[in-house]
């Protein structure tokens, strides 16, 4: 996998034939993705899966519309075709691009160990050791879901102006979902980790990770209802950071701003938050999840302050985007695939550590709502109202959480909910996730230390 | 064209077979289609896609593994069949794995081709989706927007061989075309989904699809919380059909034998009110996931799931089936060549009850219509509870009232079947929870959290 995937004299010949007929921009993009998963489940491996990829998209830009076509395959004539296909519309003359240069290769992320070097029955049998130690938290743990995943993404991009640009992206992740029985009652409980790293960051995690699921499920088998109403939330370190992500980041994206579709839109500069909130995109942060070397238009990532003390600093920019705004790109541009447009999306998002003790923070609260763990939430940026679902929660009364609460939803209005922040805590995690958007799907990281809310509804049963 | 098709997947299970696999079996898709995005009276985006791929599973007593790629020539079709063949070794070994048996000549299935598809060129589809925008601003002045309005087609030629025998082909054709709606009034702005679907562009009608965006957003303007309470609930078919495919998920054989089903066990039972019918269809036409074959070959067929109030069968693919001891219902569903077949419906019908829209609303009398649910998608836990976000109007006095947003609804799947109290008789092809197509339904009675 290491041959160049790009040549420049053939990048300059595709990008000539999709300028043929005129437009001001073209691009073409590279990629192969070979993939493994592994999966367990009733304590056999099984649902092995393998697959290589090659492909590319050609887009081309004139005036305000965009022409894209893409094609399975990377010798010159799937490249001229896609070529031709994202070009046959146009019929305004001619432009010339930029001869495209050698490529300049991304800065890459340590790999210690690169999954493909490591012997696949290795892989299954981290799975089995994930199994087993979950099985072994307790007789009431009647079913284990292991899976693990390594993906390596190498991506050429080239464009009419001269930007040739190469980045090689290898991805490991391992999760466990395990179900919990008691008396006819059943609880799951998940747990992931994942990085821009090699084997090495779940060689020796499978213990862990399957007793953290294990854990979480026979948690929620004693649960009970989940309140409904208004009340203080605090939401813990780590995978809570998925709630900022939705109900503040998504409006963010400069795409949605610019429809008017983002209740962010002419607030730049103006106060969002109390001062104490701070919060960054980061698709630098070293071996994380969201972590690339460039974008999908070759932009390289950047460390950009979307809040600082409260006041709205920057929303999040492709490189068709920024032109539209005058300003420049903030290496937002992804797309899942080959076989998709870029738009700006988060690479890792995370609410900077505060000052606040996490215990305390909970200790302020009379009765309220500890949500640690999220089942996957949802915005519409254009309102900012969101909804999530929470997979571990329990009930705070007179300063602790006491019993552990299921079927509860948090909803609420990002505007409102962000305002409501009213304590951030000195701890930090981040944690993995998918974000989908159009019919995207893209690795992204989440973070936060605890979060206090001073007022939000919890959606559940019991009234 | 899919006698080419049999044929690349006849020489991919052959180059399988040789490659190590005991039993081999391969997909293959190819497609081709185009995407227009609109926004504000002028085209975004125009994309023709273009997609080829194959997926081999292979079996070696009783271990089975999956690859999948792109080069279709012979040291491409090797290197995949090698892979296959390499996954399989590393699997444990399952006493029920192995390839399917063919169950007969599957019956053809005509009608998942439009033919005038192709009399639409790209300036006629970016025609229809301007047309998509502009109906839904000029159907109301408090639409100050359309976010996107998108038209998409494709074509597509699937083909499935295998070493025990499978080999079946077919084409077919579909389209959808959405908008979103931004309405704004003095206190803020609500979205709404318009949207229609069909084998080809003539049975889209931009007017509909853009005058029901206006509608959902703007009825939206204005809303405000309910307060939580437990009342009847109409849900509208958008909703309907979002849970249908939850529980349809719910009820795959795979979900079921494996404990992670709140029906498992059930078989034979009383689980629903007698009101709610429920089937799997995988020969209508108007349904998009209608083929004459499943992901593996085997003929689709139409099956009862609940009828009487009760369960009568899971949904089986060749492995369930084998499982259990029983037929597969044609019910292995395939996303694309780069994943291999697993449980699913493939169209559901609910059942059309008796009850117009007035007469379902006038039942529920105090209640809530419910037009829109966000977070089903993200999962229903093993034990079938569930909160999701909800938007929609009051129903007072048997009538639509006031509108309601940023509520939960929330309760449990399988008693929420038994709560099934109506079935409307208005029904309608929904893209959500799969392929549905579903009339209203009135609920007794659910959980609502709101102020």
């Amino acid at each position: 996998m290491s041959e160049e995937l790009l040549a420049p004299e053939l990048a300059t010949r595709a990008l000539e034939r999709a300028l043929a007929r005129g437009g001001e921009f073209a691009e073409v993009f590279c990629e192969e993705r070979a993939t493994l998963t592994i999966g367990l489940e009733e304590t056999r491996v099984e649902r092995v899966r393998t697959g290589r990829e090659r492909g590319a998209g050609l887009r081309v830009v004139s005036g305000e519309v965009t022409h894209f076509a893409h094609v399975d395959g990377l010798a010159e004539e799937d490249l001229l075709a896609a070529a031709e296909a994202a070009s046959s519309a146009l019929a305004d003359g001619r432009t010339e691009p930029v001869p495209v240069p050698a490529a300049a290769a991304a800065p890459g992320q340590a790999i210690e160990i690169p999954p493909a070097e490591v012997d696949d029955a290795s892989k299954a049998e981290l799975l089995r050791g994930l199994d087993q130690h979950a099985r072994e938290r307790g007789s009431a743990v009647s079913a284990v879901i292991g899976s693990y995943g390594e993906e390596r993404r190498r991506v050429a991009v080239a464009n009419s102006e001269g930007t040739h640009a190469t980045d090689d992206r290898t991805r490991v992740r391992l999760g466990a979902q395990a179900v919990a029985r008691r008396n006819g009652e059943a609880e799951t409980g998940h747990e992931t980790l994942g990085g821009h790293r090699g084997f090495e960051l779940v060689a020796e995690q499978a213990a862990g990770v399957g007793e953290r699921a294990a854990d979480r499920a026979l948690t929620m088998l004693d649960a009970g209802p989940a309140p409904a109403g208004t009340m203080p939330v605090v939401v813990g370190g780590g995978f809570g950071g998925v709630l900022f992500h939705e109900m503040t980041g998504h409006g963010l994206e400069a795409d949605h701003v610019q429809k008017g579709a983002s209740v962010y839109e002419g607030r730049i500069g103006e106060s969002v938050a109390e001062p104490l909130l701070t919060a960054y995109d980061d698709g630098r942060l070293p071996n994380e999840w969201g972590t690339e070397g460039i974008d999908d238009e070759g932009t390289p990532m950047q460390r950009t302050a979307v809040i600082e003390e409260g006041q709205l600093r920057s929303f999040l920019y492709d490189l068709l985007r920024a032109r539209k705004d005058g300003v420049s790109s903030t290496g937002n541009g992804r797309r899942e695939s080959f076989r998709h447009l870029p738009i700006p999306r988060m690479t890792n998002t995370y609410i900077a550590p505060g000052d606040a003790d996490p215990e305390a923070m909970i200790s302020e609260v009379k009765r309220g709502f500890y949500a640690v763990a999220f089942a996957g939430g949802q915005v519409e940026p254009a309102t900012g109202d969101f909804v999530f679902g929470v997979s571990e929660g329990y009930l705070i009364e007179d300063g602790r959480p006491t019993r552990p609460c299921k079927g509860a939803t948090l909803i609420g209005n990002g505007l409102e909910a962000l305002r409501a922040i009213d304590a951030v805590g000195s701890d930090f995690e981040m944690k993995t996730g998918f974000c989908g958007k159009g019919g995207q799907s893209v690795p992204v990281g989440t973070g936060q230390g605890h979060v206090r809310i001073r007022e939000l509804t919890v959606g559940g049963t019991s009234l | 064209m899919s006698e080419v098709d049999l044929e690349l997947t006849g020489r991919a299970v052959e180059i399988a077979l040789a490659a190590g696999a005991g039993d081999a079996e391969a997909y293959a898709e190819r497609s081709s289609g185009t995407e227009v995005r609109v926004h504000g009276g002028e085209i975004e985006s125009l994309t023709a896609t273009a997609q080829r791929g194959v997926g081999v599973r292979a079996w070696i007593e009783g271990r089975a593994g999956y690859a999948y790629g792109t080069d279709l020539t012979d040291d491409g079709l090797r290197e995949i069949g090698s892979a296959a063949a390499a996954a399989a070794k590393i699997s444990d070994r399952d006493e029920h794995a192995a390839p399917p048996v063919p169950a007969g000549e599957p019956e053809p299935l005509d009608g998942l081709r439009d033919e005038g598809l192709e009399a639409w060129d790209g300036e006629r589809k970016a025609a229809l989706t301007l047309a998509v925008e502009a109906a839904a601003k000029a159907a109301d002045p408090r639409v100050r927007g359309v976010e996107q309005a998108v038209y998409a087609d494709s074509q597509e030629l699937v083909a499935v061989s295998s070493s025990a025998g499978i080999a079946a082909s077919y084409e077919a054709t579909s389209c959808f075309s959405y908008a979103y709606a931004l309405a704004s009034d003095s206190e803020g702005t609500r979205t709404g989904l318009g949207f229609g679907l069909g084998r080809g562009p003539d049975e889209l009608d931009p007017e509909a699809i853009g005058a029901e965006a206006a509608e959902r957003s703007t009825s939206l303007l204005g809303a405000s919380k309910p307060p939580s309470c437990a009342c009847p609930v109409v849900f509208d078919q958008a909703v309907a059909a979002s849970f249908a495919g939850t529980i349809a998920s719910m009820l795959g054989a795979d979900a079921a034998q494996r404990g992670r089903s709140p029906f498992a066990d059930r078989l034979g039972e009383e689980i629903a009110s007698p009101a709610l019918q429920l089937r799997d269809d995988g020969r209508d036409p108007a349904g998009l996931r209608s083929a004459p074959v499943d992901g593996e070959g085997l003929p689709h067929r139409v099956t009862d799931l609940i009828a009487g109030g009760r369960l009568k069968t899971y949904l089986h693919d060749s492995y369930t089936a084998r499982r259990a001891g029983t037929e597969s219902t044609g019910s292995a569903g395939r996303g694309s060549y780069r994943a291999p077949p697993s449980v699913s419906a493939s169209n559901l019908v609910v059942e059309d009850g008796e009850d117009d829209r007035e007469a379902l609303l006038a039942a529920a009398g105090e209640g809530i219509l419910v037009q829109e649910v966000v977070g089903l998608h993200s999962g229903v836990p093993v034990s079938g509870t569930f909160s999701v976000g909800a938007s929609g109007h009051r129903i007072s006095d048997g009538s639509v009232a006031e509108p309601l947003a940023e509520f939960t609804i929330a309760g449990e799947l399988v008693s929420m079947l038994t709560a099934v109290q109506r079935v409307g008789r208005e029904s309608r092809w929904v893209p959500f929870g799969g392929s549905v197509r579903t009339p209203l339904l009135l609920l007794a009675e659910l959980t609502v959290s709101g102020a």
